[in-house]
């Protein structure tokens, strides 16, 4: 008994409070997505381009990657058992929820920033 | 557990011996549904970047997205999405210590399972209108 008691009600609640943020993110994302995704380039852009439209996409996306992050790391945890293999997931969770959140925020800021 | 002498007694939870109850189901559900949406996650970063970038990165993305297979996934996905949304919020309510009694937690369930097939129907019904 270490800090690991303290690591584990971290998580316990970082993944809580980012299940709350995604609730209202996720349903303001859905809307404008559903309605732009299918559309032309210029269709996205000026959806995305809207400042509301790009917040949203943003919070959502990162929160989306946190929450991804901490959930797919409890599964690695729970199936993974030789220290090689929860080496091997752990750090291709980290690399692929951390990559997809810095492309998200490039993505978004892109489209909203520079037109 | 290694360190205790074999004996022919069955290990807890032993899953395959174990009648599969709607509790069981869904809370297996809500896992798989978690870690699928990796995918529509990233398909959707994809298609954000590419409609910042050139028109041929674009429709490479789009293209893809929106043929038999792309549409395929993401609507699997959106369901996917729309179980995971609600049962959620049936974890975070189960946090605050409540709709732990038995039949509280198969209506629920039920609930869940509902919700999420109407929540995906609307979202396909506002896909069509535009």
């Amino acid at each position: 008994m270490t800090r690991q008691h303290k690591v584990g009600s971290h998580h316990w609640w970082t993944q809580r409070v980012s299940a709350i943020v995604l609730i209202p993110a996720a349903m303001l994302f859905v809307i404008p997505f559903a309605s732009t995704f299918g559309g032309t380039q210029s269709e996205v852009l000026v959806t995305y381009a809207n400042p509301f439209h790009a917040l949203v996409a943003l919070i959502l996306l990162v929160t989306l990657f946190i929450h991804l992050h901490q959930g797919l790391a409890e599964v690695i945890a729970d199936y993974a058992h030789s220290k090689l293999w929860l080496t091997i997931l752990h750090t291709a969770n980290s690399a692929f929820c951390w990559v997809m959140g810095l492309l998200s925020v490039f993505a978004i800021a892109r489209i909203a920033l520079f037109p | 557990m290694s360190g205790t002498p074999k004996s022919n007694r069955p290990l807890s939870p032993h899953l395959t011996i174990y009648r599969l109850q709607i509790t069981s189901a869904l809370s297996i559900l809500h896992r798989m549904t978690g870690v699928a949406l990796a995918v529509p996650a990233a398909l959707i970063v994809w298609w954000l970047l590419a409609a910042g970038s050139s028109p041929i990165g674009f429709n490479a993305a789009n293209s893809v997205l929106t043929s038999w297979f792309g549409k395929t996934i993401l609507t699997l996905s959106l369901w996917a999405f729309w179980y995971h949304f609600a049962n959620g919020i049936r974890h975070l309510v189960w946090d605050s210590g409540r709709g732990f009694e038995l039949p509280t937690v198969t209506r629920s369930g039920i609930a869940v399972v509902v919700a999420s097939f109407i929540l995906t129907a609307l979202t396909l019904f506002i896909g069509t209108l535009t």
